[in-house]
């Protein structure tokens, strides 16, 4: 593992049977035709490896992190990539986040929580590789699939659980929900539902500390964001947008693809023309990386140097992690269209599973210290869904509150309190 | 697809439909909607469907289930997720005589492609002075969902009912889903075809004439729900089936409310409502969507420039709160209408006092 920790990973690979081999076959007009499409066009490591060093050929930007990562290797005594503190820190946090997605699927069938829920299952080492490396003060901005960023990120289980259970005590005070989940206090961003919204946000987040660093002369302003989303996303024009502006101003951003190939059910090679997400980001004029996402110490190496190369103030790197969820696209998704097959082969790279394994190979951690995490883990969220669950619903007056920063004109009534706290507010609720 | 219904007791609400129903043949929304546009697409080559996992995935609240199989992908193309493109490509379709039916997963997401609905869709006809018509239907579920919050529970009706060029429809039963889906299908203008979520799985009474082929609802027409003579109720699509739970309760204490349909926010059907007013004096407009410049205040003026002598009590508007949609299940029900607040504003209407312990 340690080995191949700058190699590309293997191409998306291409599980031996086809779920549509026994459906009628459709002439191959645009993208509805998933027989050909799907599996004929796998990406060929041989053919990254060529446009790589096209990419290198004229232009300074490369599309790969491996000289940076050669580098450091050279300059370690021992081949091992982290500590032992570090390996359990990450352990910790990947086993954080599958246990709380767990919960959530059971609290969620047991109507503790509602709506769409969106499980991060099997993309763990995504959220762990890159957040952990954050610093406080950086910014993390996620999709609807945020509850596993904002616990990396630090915000605790007890108010992640608490907003999914919509009760006071959670971090928005249950106003947010489970695609909404944002923190000042930990530079969480959001929590954005709608496919590309939140990397413009992001980039206006990079934007305001280079802007605070240069304009305001706040030396100390070196935060770096990362910008979470999918491959879905990467067909979206505000992507391709954010990437240009983000390069032009040389904006310390990273760009966090996790590619887990599906868009509900749509396949990331029926939707998209050049599957390789990667390779856009030499085309705007920045590196663009392919890294296994199912290999925690992979991803980490490598948003190492996006990380370092944004502080530094070098500009935004396109990072594509390419993993897999282990669970629906929500709660609600029945997941009937992807493969059975391909469900087992990346079941089998259970990134916990194989990190698991590096730490006991490399004899960084014992059977006995990783079980100790993982009853850790279940009494913290033992503790989230009872604190969750015995906290106080929000407050009716709750409901006008937040609108604006400033809300004279607004719900006021002339005693300045909130006209919903007035009992007339009842009789209708256009009367606020 | 029309074979699939089934028979079951006739909620009282609906008893309106019982006039020319004479079998007791239900249908789904959603069935209605399906029904739809297969007999659409089968109708006119020119017809296609677009938008995100309506294909392969049938439909992410499987409105488009088996046309796939039926039409092909030639016909039903799923695209990838980016509604400003694949909504731009749909009225450029259209622009040269082509029918898309251009599916959003929610009306929430048309927002990424509000340029093209506004701008491209809406005013080419104008600024062309007639020579390019764009026949496009996007169409959708809209309105408050449950529990999904503030991004993906939201009612568009009076934004792109503010935009001239745009005919906007909300259906509410089985009837007005198959009736209204084929008159925007067929209508040469472009149209926002606002569905409910919440309403898809429900059934309805449908007559053999709803059921027939040919069937189609004039659009820019009300449908009066049920007869009254004390206070017009006006509501649509989800919030109709509000107003006429209101009525019921209404109705045991003695108040005859008149409900009415919209079915149409632009063209609105400003003589339907100020008849209706004219005959029972008093008006409560319902809707789901936020107060301030809303359906009811554009049913309000109009109720006001033209009968306003008719009047004999202020109007009442119930909406949804002033706020983005909660997430907390108890904060969420109090932000939209509930049918108690229909019940108490008619009863305000008709002077009727409302004890204070009677509020949830």
């Amino acid at each position: 593992m340690s080995l191949s920790a700058t190699k590309f990973v293997h191409p998306i690979t291409t599980p031996p049977t086809s779920r549509s081999s026994d459906k009628p076959l459709f002439s191959t007009f645009f993208g509805s035709n998933h027989t050909k499409l799907r599996f004929n066009k796998p990406i060929v490591a041989a053919q990254r490896r060529s446009s790589s060093a096209a990419s290198t050929s004229f232009s300074p930007v490369v599309a790969v992190s491996s000289d940076v990562v050669k580098e450091k290797k050279l300059k370690s005594a021992s081949n091992l990539l982290i500590t032992k503190e570090e390996g359990l820190v990450l352990y910790e946090d990947m086993i954080l986040g599958r246990f709380f997605e767990d919960m959530c699927a059971q609290m969620y069938y047991r109507g503790k929580m509602f709506g769409f829920v969106h499980l991060y299952n099997g993309q763990e080492a995504v959220s762990t590789g890159f957040i952990k490396l954050l610093k406080k003060e950086d910014y993390v901005v996620s999709t609807y699939r945020d509850h596993v960023h904002a616990l990396s990120k630090g915000v605790p289980a007890r108010e992640v659980m608490s907003e999914l259970f919509g009760k006071a005590t959670g971090c928005c005070r249950g106003q947010g929900g489970s695609m909404h989940m944002f923190s000042k206090e930990y530079n969480l961003l959001g929590g954005f539902a709608f496919i590309g919204e939140g990397i413009p946000v992001a980039t206006g987040a990079a934007f305001s500390s280079k802007y605070r660093r240069e304009v305001l002369k706040e030396p100390g302003a070196d935060e770096v964001t990362l910008a979470f989303f999918g491959d879905g996303t990467c067909n979206n024009g505000q992507f391709y947008e954010c990437l240009n502006m983000a390069a032009l101003w040389k904006l310390p951003i990273v760009f966090v693809v996790e590619n887990n190939l599906w868009a509900i059910g749509m396949s990331h090679l029926r939707a998209t023309s050049d599957p390789q997400i990667w390779k856009k980001g030499p085309a705007f004029g920045m590196p663009g990386v392919h890294v296994d996402g199912m290999d925690v110490l992979k991803v980490r190496e490598v948003a190492k140097e996006a990380i370092e190369r944004a502080r530094r103030g070098e500009g935004p790197t396109l990072v594509e992690c390419e993993t897999y969820r282990f669970r629906g696209h929500s709660l609600a998704d029945p997941d009937e269209l992807r493969d059975p097959a391909e469900k087992a082969h990346y079941a089998g790279r259970d990134p916990i599973t194989a990190f698991k394994k590096y730490l006991f190979d490399n004899k960084l951690a014992s059977e006995q210290e990783l079980k100790a995490i993982d009853k850790k883990i279940d009494e913290l969220l033992d503790d989230a869904v009872e604190f969750a669950d015995e906290s106080p619903l929000p407050p009716r007056s709750q409901l006008l509150e937040n609108v604006f920063a400033d809300p004279k004109g607004f719900g006021i009534g002339a005693d300045g309190k909130y006209r919903c706290e007035d009992p007339k507010f009842t009789q209708g609720t256009a009367h606020v | 697809m029309l074979r699939a219904i089934r028979h079951k007791s006739i909620h009282p609400a609906f008893c309106a439909f019982r006039a020319f129903s004479s079998a007791a043949k239900e249908m789904t929304v959603r069935d209605a909607l399906n029904s739809a546009l297969d007999e659409e697409m089968s109708a006119d080559p020119k017809v296609f469907l677009m938008g995100e996992e309506v294909g392969e995935y049938q439909g992410a609240y499987k409105i488009t289930k088996g046309l796939l199989d039926k039409y092909g992908p030639e016909r039903v193309l799923d695209t990838p997720i980016t509604e400003a493109g694949f909504a731009g490509i749909g009225v450029g379709a259209a622009y040269y005589g082509l029918r898309p039916v251009v599916e959003f997963m929610t009306f929430n997401f048309s927002m990424q492609a509000i340029d093209h609905i506004i701008n491209s869709a809406a005013k080419s006809y104008y600024m062309s002075a007639g020579q390019i018509s764009v026949p496009i239907v996007f169409r959708g579920p809209n309105g408050a969902a449950a529990g999904v919050g503030a991004q993906h529970s939201q009612c568009y009706a009076a934004w792109f009912a503010a935009c001239p060029g745009l005919k906007v429809l909300t259906p509410y039963s089985s009837e007005d889903a198959r009736g209204l889906l084929k008159a925007a299908i067929r209508d040469p203008d472009p149209v926002v075809f606002l569905e409910n979520e919440l309403l898809y799985g429900e059934l309805f009474p449908v007559s053999a004439e709803v059921l027939d082929s040919s069937f189609c609802l004039p659009i820019g027409k009300a449908k009066i729900e049920r007869e009254g003579k004390d206070v017009t109720i006006t509501a649509y699509s989800k919030m109709v089936g509000y107003a006429l739970k209101a009525a019921d309760i209404l109705a045991k204490e003695g108040i005859s409310a008149e409900v009415i349909n919209l079915r149409s926010i632009r063209p609105l059907d400003r003589s339907t409502i100020n008849a209706s007013v004219r005959k029972t004096n008093r008006l409560v407009t319902v809707e789901e969507s936020f107060p301030q410049h809303g359906v009811g205040a554009e049913i309000c003026t109009s109720v006001v420039e033209e009968s306003f002598g008719y009047l004999d009590a202020p109007v009442e508007r119930i909406a949804g709160a002033d706020v983005p949609m909660p997430y907390a299940a108890n904060l969420e029900r109090m932000a939209v209408p509930q049918v108690e607040d229909i019940v108490r504003a008619a009863k305000r209407t008709c002077h009727r006092s409302v004890p204070l312990a009677a509020t949830a």
